[in-house]
């Protein structure tokens, strides 16, 4: 199969993006951002979960959860390339809201082809938000790789690094037994489940661990049988790592432009500080990353709904290259504002902390490129 | 690759499949002597007859000049260059030795000369009858191209140049110069103009040629003496003082941002195939064979961690290139129309450098053997390139030259002295 040039980029995906650039530019300007969500500089503040609930009711208003929902079930079914426009524009202004979990899970549930999977997805393109809680104590991301037990319709052991966890109405939650990999959805006030916060860095999103002592899961809950759940989970993969890519191409812009626009107004010896190519340069290799990571990302997103041979490869190239520019960018976006950079004040902080925390979301460069090894040079032999 | 043959229009699809028979059945033959890695290390007559003869036939068939008008010797289409670079390329033919030429003397020439002048140079610059130069830098003006003092006097009908022009590759084999000089002391960029000039005829006489030898020992770039050279004014490009503006045309191309995509074939050298691949965007792949076949700390080079990581890595920002150069052209997806294209050559050449540097770490000791040595990994092409890669990341403007251009005209940045 080949992809289209454009990317399958065209008028209407434009129109909804530009859409939503105007409307989150707008809605979440960063010092309501900061006034949100960095109210409390404690350290040993209680975790929070700080978000703007009636921005998220506009979202789902607007359509944006209905994208990638095949029209079946109630969606848009539009492509990949166009839910990622969208999440690079939230990545932009760092919006706190369960968006791209519940875009992540939509990937995650198109591959499960059930009934109760066509029904959870049915319920996203109305409003429901949902979240993966899929990874191990040890944070692994590989889809065998499972901390909770199912036994006679219980589920039993803990979820880890479950992102907005608390924002969310229900979970995906990833049960083995014998059989294999099974995916369950639980609602987020089952009984016998334990929600526990965890204390995380970035301030625009919740993260938790899950404890399930006993809990009870039915049919109607099972989104993918033993043994289905693993494949489900790994072709949803390059999706969800071109969605993360895709945040961090929109923060990373934001740090760029805010980084470069305080270079012109900041004067020392008598010049801008832009005029020094100390500052100038490392910028423009900024510049090259970002633009590197998002034609890779567009690549990616295109490639997993036209090229699926290539689909993973070439996520793992954008998440890869992303991630490092991620962490180019939050350095030389504290560093190059100086004094005031290192202050709580400054909303610089406020992106290279939710950058950190994409850096490591589904493996970081160098595991990414690790993989891509794999898949490119064959394992390394034993 | 299946990427790179995107979604075509019919147009597109009609020649490129015309692209496709026409080089199934092309014969090519082998090269009678070892080729260099680009154009512009060609340095015999032998090797550049036979690219000459190559580039005569791609252009008899219609692949070279696609883009532009009938009556200046081209094909009168559009977008359909790309299409058959991408078919050269996929057919691995040898380079096209007027590079010079077609990557820059073409798009000045087509877009600023004078009518009659066009047609006149242009089909012969296509076919390779006529070799090209550029006549830019000077000893005194290398980043800072606008201080040029090579001079051009007018005495009667004619104009009459002196001056020394530096780093100008194919001058040996070369017909025709394009040529920035001044024809004002007192103004620093309004007193510029831009002539084509005839220089072959004049050897011996009023142009004398003298060659450079590079660090990896290549000949391929000259110095250029005008000793009261003299030419008509049909040769200024634009008007006079108007040097400064037509020079950003050929720079804009010569670091692939201009309108026109440059001809471009497959590069294939005569060289180990390991090297020659790597030279071009997307042949990162090569480093791959290369590690599989070199030994590294009781193993192979392929199993080392960080060399894997550091493959991928070069991979990556290959792909990441070639994506971008894609992206550059879905107008929706760019915020800044020339933020893109302005960092194709300097990032095209700092790839080609840190491949090379990469491929003889993956070489280990044996990539201190060097061309002329039998047990050298793949001819010892790759510690050839990684040398000759210094003369992409210095030419057209160095890489600090074009960061300062990036900084000021995308992000807007302080002017930097």
């Amino acid at each position: 199969m080949t992809q289209p040039k454009n990317f399958a980029f065209g008028d209407d995906e434009k129109m909804l993006r530009d859409t939503a650039r105007k409307f989150l530019e707008d809605s979440l300007p960063t010092d309501k951002l900061h006034q949100l969500v960095a109210g409390n500089p404690d350290l040993y503040r209680d975790p929070e979960s700080l978000w703007d609930e009636d921005l998220w009711q506009k979202i789902i208003e607007l359509g944006w959860t209905t994208v990638i929902v095949p029209e079946d079930d109630g969606g848009m079914g539009m492509s990949l390339v166009a839910l990622a426009a969208l999440i690079e524009e939230s990545g932009r202004v760092g919006l706190p809201s369960p968006f791209m979990v519940t875009a992540n899970s939509s990937l995650v549930l198109r591959e499960c082809k059930t009934a109760p999977a066509s029904r959870l997805l049915g319920e996203i393109a109305e409003g429901k938000a949902v979240t993966l809680a899929t990874t191990t104590k040890n944070g692994s991301w590989l889809a065998a790789d499972c901390d909770v037990e199912l036994s006679d319709g219980m589920l039993n052991g803990t979820a880890w690094f479950v992102q907005d966890a608390r924002k969310v109405d229900s979970f995906i939650v990833k049960a083995k037994n014998s059989s294999g990999i099974a995916l369950y959805e639980v609602d987020f006030d089952a009984e016998n489940m334990e929600i526990i916060p965890d204390a995380i860095i970035d301030l625009t999103r919740d993260q938790a661990h899950i404890k399930f002592n006993n809990v009870q899961v039915s049919d109607e809950q099972l989104l993918a049988a033993a043994g289905q759940g693993c494949a489900a989970l790994d072709r949803a993969e390059p999706g969800i790592l071109t969605l993360v890519s895709a945040d961090i191409c929109g923060a990373a812009e934001w740090q760029l432009q805010t980084t470069v626009e305080y270079t012109k107004v900041r004067e020392q010896f008598d010049h801008q500080l832009g005029y020094f190519q100390a500052v100038k340069h490392p910028l423009v290799n900024l510049m090259i990353m970002i633009d590197h990571a998002k034609s890779l990302t567009y690549n990616a997103a295109c490639a997993y709904d036209t090229e699926p041979e290539n689909a993973a490869k070439f996520a793992r190239m954008a998440k890869a290259r992303a991630s490092d520019a991620a962490a180019f960018a939050s350095n030389r976006s504290i560093q190059f504002h100086g004094g005031i950079g290192f202050t709580w004040e400054c909303f610089v902080h406020l992106y290279t902390k939710r950058q950190k925390h994409n850096q490591i979301l589904y493996g970081d460069a160098s595991y990414q490129r690790a993989k891509l090894a794999d898949l490119l040079m064959g394992p390394v032999a034993a | 690759m299946s990427e790179d043959r995107k979604k075509d229009t019919p147009e597109q699809a009609e020649f490129r499949a015309y692209c496709k028979d026409w080089l199934a059945s092309h014969v090519q033959e082998a090269p009678p002597v070892r080729l260099p890695q680009s154009a512009i290390e060609i340095m015999h007559t032998p090797q550049m007859d036979y690219l000459r003869k190559w580039q005569g036939e791609a252009y008899a068939a219609g692949l070279i000049g696609c883009d532009y008008p009938v009556a200046e010797g081209g094909g009168g289409r559009t977008g359909c260059q790309l299409i058959a670079n991408q078919e050269m390329q996929a057919a691995n033919k040898p380079f096209l030795p007027n590079i010079l030429g077609l990557g820059m003397a073409a798009p000045t020439i087509h877009i600023h000369g004078k009518q009659g002048i066009r047609e006149k140079l242009l089909p012969r610059l296509f076919s390779c009858e006529d070799v090209w130069c550029q006549g830019f830098s000077e000893p005194g003006a290398g980043s800072d191209l606008a201080n040029v003092q090579t001079f051009a006097e007018k005495k009667g009908d004619k104009w009459v140049i002196n001056g020394h022009k530096v780093w100008t590759s194919l001058a040996h084999f070369a017909d025709w110069m394009i040529l920035l000089l001044r024809t004002d002391k007192t103004d620093k960029y309004d007193g510029l103009s831009y002539f084509v000039v005839p220089i072959k005829s004049e050897l011996g006489k009023s142009v004398e040629v003298r060659p450079l030898i590079k660090i990896t020992g290549e000949t391929g770039f000259n110095e250029v003496f005008f000793d009261n050279l003299e030419v008509s004014e049909d040769y200024l490009l634009e008007d006079l003082g108007k040097g400064w503006q037509v020079a950003q045309t050929t720079l804009l191309h010569e670091r692939g941002a201009g309108p026109f995509v440059t001809p471009s074939s497959g590069g294939a050298t005569s060289g180990g195939s390991g090297a020659k691949e790597g030279l071009h965007v997307g042949g990162a792949h090569s480093l791959i064979n290369l590690a599989k076949s070199s030994a590294r700390n009781g193993r192979t080079a392929a199993d080392d961690p960080v060399i894997r990581d550091k493959i991928m890595e070069m991979i990556i920002r290959q792909e990441g290139s070639k994506q971008g150069a894609r992206r550059g052209r879905v107008e929706g997806l760019c915020d800044h129309p020339m933020r893109i294209p302005l960092q194709s050559k300097l990032v095209m050449s700092e790839i080609r450098q840190d491949a090379g540097a990469l491929a003889m770490e993956i070489e280990g000791a044996a990539s201190s053997l060097y061309i002329n040595d039998d047990n050298a990994p793949a001819g010892g092409e790759w510690p050839l390139a990684y040398m000759n890669s210094y003369g992409v990341t210095i030419a057209a403007g160095t890489s600090e030259i074009q960061r300062n251009i990036l900084g000021e005209r995308v992000l807007g940045m302080a002017k930097s002295k």
